[in-house]
């Protein structure tokens, strides 16, 4: 199950088939434990890793540093789960250190992003302050470099 | 113009040229080409070990080494192969650090061979084992071994092939071009014709880490062959760093001192670079190595079953990163298939008969490419075998047929 799990977070067009062949599995096998990992929510989703710069579109990123003051019982979950229901926002993760969520949010411009922190975020209940980070450039995402000149400089034929 | 070829060693002039050379010029001829000719790592060497590398030349890591190389590096060798294969080497007079696997082999061939020695070399091999032997006034023996045998060499063969005048065996295994690994107990056996007829053994152990099915067995860690073995080894296939140029042989000191004679006169020592690189390689190296055996072997089994579907018969590889399928039913030659492949389809293979006559009617498929780029390779190639169509009245089935045995994904021995 393991070995799946990677080879699909490496490659995730790779169909069941051609898993199974790698793995050395039945066919059959391969495909009822994908769909098993998709409904137990460990395989969440398939998509493309994208590089919008090159794909011209004006997008912006921001990473926003939230205080939050934990509440009784459910300590930073509730306003974790608050914050996340925003389309706008990306990812949201709890991190140890100075400041408790961090944010990805994504906007068209600077204005729309700050608004949403003004208006949005910082109204929240329970979050306490917040730090905008806006992205200058992305230099590599999931392992994956986004300018690499690492390419095949090997010779066409060799022994 | 006056030809200065006749001013040149006629020892030279008289050595075949590489077969591979003239397919190289054809393929760096065609644009969009996908190659699964190349005889080396797809992977870059490890971040780790270039960054170690870089570190050494901050601290002014740029002079000579002793001529056998580092002793640390020398130590850590020694360790690796006791951990590793279960043979124990002093790494003070058994261990001679090489500019690759392919010095190791000049060195121990020079430093053995005498003219009119005969030399056994089973093939389909790598393409420097004979010329290494012809320039050293050697006799070269070839053996071929066949599909049905798995592309082993027989005991039987080698005691049909023994004459007084036998000096050594230059054994490769895991086995660039077929894959081919050997089984302990053939090896067994074959130790036991060797030591009977008192000969030496050269065993090019390159491939040992990318080892699919079963385990690798060094030859030298048999009864009795530690002494009669030189071991070659080296940095280039598991580690992915063909271009440092960096191996190791390592024998009993009598072996080791003649090849450090040779070496230190026409080498002086290894590039103290790559040294310290292998020796970050072999200190922190071992997740690294079995990723890329990881990856290795699930193109493995893409690959023969990518065969199995064009119905080319093609015999299971158990070790290094080649599939060598047999393409004689399709009515061409080892060359036609792919020089045709080539021109139709823009993918590169190297003829089977570029690693000896016994080649012939293969052709050498090397996996160290992207599974994106196999995908696409084999799907081409699917379309011209079909065009041919396969008869396979006229070819012989192979023992570990792909297509009547299920491969496994076998234990990787990173």
């Amino acid at each position: 199950m393991k070995e799946i799990l990677e080879i699909l977070e490496a490659d995730a067009r790779l169909g069941a088939a051609d898993v199974a062949v790698m793995l050395g599995m039945e066919k059959e096998e391969v495909r009822r434990i994908i769909k098993e990992l998709e409904k137990n929510k460990i395989i969440l989703k398939y998509m493309a890793l994208v590089n919008w710069e090159k794909a011209g579109d004006e997008k912006v990123m921001a990473m926003i540093e939230v205080r939050v003051a934990p509440q009784r019982d459910v300590g930073y979950d509730a306003v974790a789960e608050r914050i996340c229901r925003f389309p706008e926002v990306r990812s949201v993760r709890l991190v140890s250190g100075a400041y408790d969520l961090a944010v990805f949010i994504e906007g068209k411009n600077m204005r729309e992003i700050s608004n949403f922190v003004a208006t949005k975020l910082a109204t929240i209940d329970g979050v306490l302050s917040t730090a905008t980070h806006f992205i200058l450039k992305t230099y590599k995402q999931d392992g994956v470099m986004f300018e690499d000149g690492e390419k095949d400089r090997r010779l066409a034929i060799s022994p | 113009m006056k030809s200065w070829n006749a001013y040149v060693n006629p020892l030279v002039s008289s050595l075949p040229s590489s077969g591979i050379r003239k397919f190289f010029d054809l393929v760096t001829e065609t644009e969009g080409v996908i190659s699964l000719g190349v005889g080396e790592p797809d992977f870059i060497t490890p971040w780790h070990i270039r960054e170690a590398c870089i570190y050494s030349l901050e601290k002014g890591y740029t002079m000579y080494t002793s001529n056998h190389g580092l002793l640390e590096l020398r130590q850590a060798i020694a360790a690796e192969l006791e951990a590793a294969c279960g043979v124990v080497y002093n790494p003070k007079n058994e261990i001679l650090v090489t500019v690759g696997v392919s010095e190791g082999l000049d060195l121990a061939v020079r430093a053995l061979v005498c003219p009119g020695d005969e030399v056994l070399i089973p093939e389909p091999s790598y393409v420097s084992y004979a010329p290494c032997v012809l320039l050293a006034g050697g006799k070269v023996v070839t053996v071929p071994t066949t599909m049905d045998e798995a592309f082993r060499i027989t005991p039987g063969k080698i005691e049909a092939a023994v004459t007084p005048r036998t000096k050594m065996i230059i054994l490769c295994y895991p086995n660039n071009p077929t894959g081919a690994v050997m089984d302990r107990r053939t090896l067994l056996e074959i130790a036991e014709v060797v030591k009977a007829r008192d000969l030496l053994v050269i065993s090019d152990e390159i491939y040992s880490r990318l080892t699919y099915r079963g385990e690798h067995t060094c030859l030298a860690a048999l009864p009795g062959m530690r002494e009669r073995t030189v071991l070659l080894n080296g940095f280039s296939k598991a580690y992915a760093m063909t271009g440092w140029r960096i191996g190791y042989a390592a024998g009993n000191p009598d072996f080791i001192a003649a090849m450090t004679k040779i070496h230190q006169y026409a080498m002086l020592c290894a590039p103290i670079t790559a040294q310290m690189a292998a020796l970050e390689a072999l200190k922190n190296g071992r997740l690294a190595v079995t990723q890329m055996v990881q990856q290795y072997n699930r193109r493995r089994l893409l690959v023969i079953h990518a065969f199995r579907d064009m119905g080319l018969p093609c015999f299971e590889p158990g070790g290094a990163f080649y599939a060598f399928p047999q393409i004689a039913g399709t009515g061409l030659s080892s060359e036609e298939f792919a020089e045709q492949l080539l021109r139709e389809e823009k993918v590169a293979v190297v003829p089977g008969n570029a690693f000896g006559a016994s080649g012939e009617g293969f052709v050498r498929c090397s996996y160290a490419a992207s599974v994106e780029d196999l995908t696409e390779a084999f799907r081409r190639m699917a379309r011209f075998v079909q065009a041919r169509g396969v008869r396979p009245g006229i070819i012989s089935g192979p023992r570990a047929f792909a297509g009547e045995q299920r491969p496994v994904a076998g234990e990787a021995t990173g």
